[in-house]
């Protein structure tokens, strides 16, 4: 067992783990953070991204033991005091998602992409994205809810809500 | 689940402490940089080291430098850094040419330039790279260091040079005047391994002839520069008739077999196309017409 200190989401996280334990399984299994999904265990789908020390990896190619001593963030640090991430919104806003099995992951890239280039072109984000399979092929509005977290860095603001939120409202009102 | 057979972990702290924990460790023991050849190879149990050398700690190897005549490129350096160095944009724009058709940006996150030429995988582009180049490999070991021209280092597929307990350390890659390169591949799909690449470096003389020329090939099975191609061009104005004429004696220099990537005559053929275009794109950018 090999003895391993990793900043989870902000949070210190101790344990003492196989060293062959990959990362996605680490954070699946021991820590029961399940919003990294497990997909093709060949470093090929790019479901089980997250970010180490802000940069998008594969998590079923990284072993947890190389992320001792580092920073990892994975989809569910995304949302902060219970407000979705602009990406996540884009997802919600641009229908970023249909089966939404890549999207943890193409979250976790959409995020560091914007946080090293805030205003991607579309061919910025395909590049970004094209270690990732979507099988739902629904890279369109993929790119689209990225860009969508582009335009709104502070992400749905009150001015906005009718945008999202407003929409959503209409329909609950019409059986009433 | 994909889970490789155990194996014991030390996290190397220095190039002196991997190169002893290679040595206590012994020959089941080995290196693992960005890891993304061999934990694949782990998970599928096609090898089964005894212990795992972690380096990716080695902050000492992560560099590029420019230094008088020649750049440094630390072996830890990542494939992402290759690309966005301007350094290496300025002197040697084949290795964002190469960078970015190697796997897919997440991967490059990861992978190192010494990995890839460790693992020596005949899909591989940055052997071709260093060989187009020039580059000198610079190993450590426990008698010091020792360095060696491509050829010497790269034996062939998965095969180097390179002692079980030595580390390779850094590659130097000569700057020459009026000098330009070029990397261009063809594969099936994004990220995958080369069907056929190839990669050239021209260097000027102040005439416009070509002063130096370097020609490297992936996946096509050549290990060695074409001579005889490069020789067409050393010394002669580079018209675009002789540089088909090179082109065409690289692809006769290859040896690609038949394989689920396409057919050696597929590849022979590619291997002419490309290598004529990167030759042309480095020659344009040996005169500064071209980015």
């Amino acid at each position: 067992m090999t003895h391993v200190s990793i900043e989870i989401n902000g949070a210190q996280v101790e344990r003492d783990i196989d060293p062959r334990t990959l990362l996605v399984h680490f954070l699946r299994d021991d820590l029961g953070l399940t919003g990294t999904h497990w997909g093709c265990d060949t470093t090929n789908c790019g479901t089980c991204t997250v970010q180490l020390d802000g940069r998008p990896v594969k998590s079923c190619t990284v072993l947890a033991v190389m992320a001792d001593g580092h920073a990892v963030r994975t989809v569910e640090g995304l949302e902060v005091d219970g407000v979705l991430d602009p990406v996540q919104q884009g997802f919600m806003e641009e229908h970023g998602l249909q089966c939404g099995f890549c999207t943890p992951g193409m979250l976790m890239t959409g995020r560091a992409l914007l946080d090293a280039h805030p205003h991607p072109s579309d061919g910025e984000i395909r590049e970004a994205i094209s270690g990732q399979i979507c099988r739902c092929t629904g890279y369109a509005t993929i790119v689209r809810s990225i860009q969508w977290a582009a335009d709104h860095p502070a992400g749905i603001t009150n001015g906005e809500a009718g945008e999202a939120g407003g929409a959503a409202e209409e329909k609950e009102e019409v059986p009433a | 689940m994909q889970i490789s057979a155990p194996f014991d972990y030390a996290r190397a702290t220095s190039v002196d402490d991997a190169i002893a924990l290679l040595d206590r460790l012994g020959e089941e023991s080995r290196l693992i940089a960005g890891g993304h050849s061999l934990l694949p190879m782990m998970k599928l149990r096609l090898a089964r080291p005894e212990a795992l050398i972690d380096i990716n700690e080695l902050a000492e190897l992560d560099y590029i430098r420019e230094d008088g005549a020649e750049v440094r490129i630390g072996a830890m350096t990542r494939h992402y850094e290759l690309i966005e160095s301007p350094v290496l944009q300025r002197l040697f724009p084949i290795f964002a040419d190469a960078g970015r058709v190697i796997a897919d940006p997440l991967v490059r996150n990861r992978g190192t330039i010494g990995g890839s030429l460790c693992q020596a995988d005949p899909g591989e582009d940055l052997t071709a790279v260093c060989i187009v180049l020039d580059a000198v490999a610079v190993l450590r070991g426990p008698k010091g260091e020792r360095t060696l021209t491509m050829p010497e280092f790269h034996r062939g597929p998965y095969e180097t040079a390179a002692e079980h307990n030595e580390v390779l350390v850094e590659l130097r890659v000569p700057v020459r005047p009026r000098s330009g390169s070029a990397y261009e591949k063809v594969e099936r799909r994004v990220g995958d391994y080369a069907v056929a690449a190839s990669g050239a470096a021209v260097s000027l003389a102040e005439d416009g002839t070509v002063a130096e020329i370097g020609i490297g090939l992936a996946a096509v099975g050549l290990d060695d520069r074409p001579a005889e191609a490069e020789a067409v061009l050393r010394g002669r104005a580079p018209s675009e008739e002789l540089v088909a004429e090179a082109a065409r004696l690289t692809a006769e220099a290859t040896e690609p077999i038949d394989d689920l990537r396409g057919t050696a005559a597929y590849k022979r053929h590619l291997a002419s196309e490309l290598t004529r275009r990167v030759i042309l794109r480095a020659i344009a950018r040996a005169k500064g017409q071209e980015r």
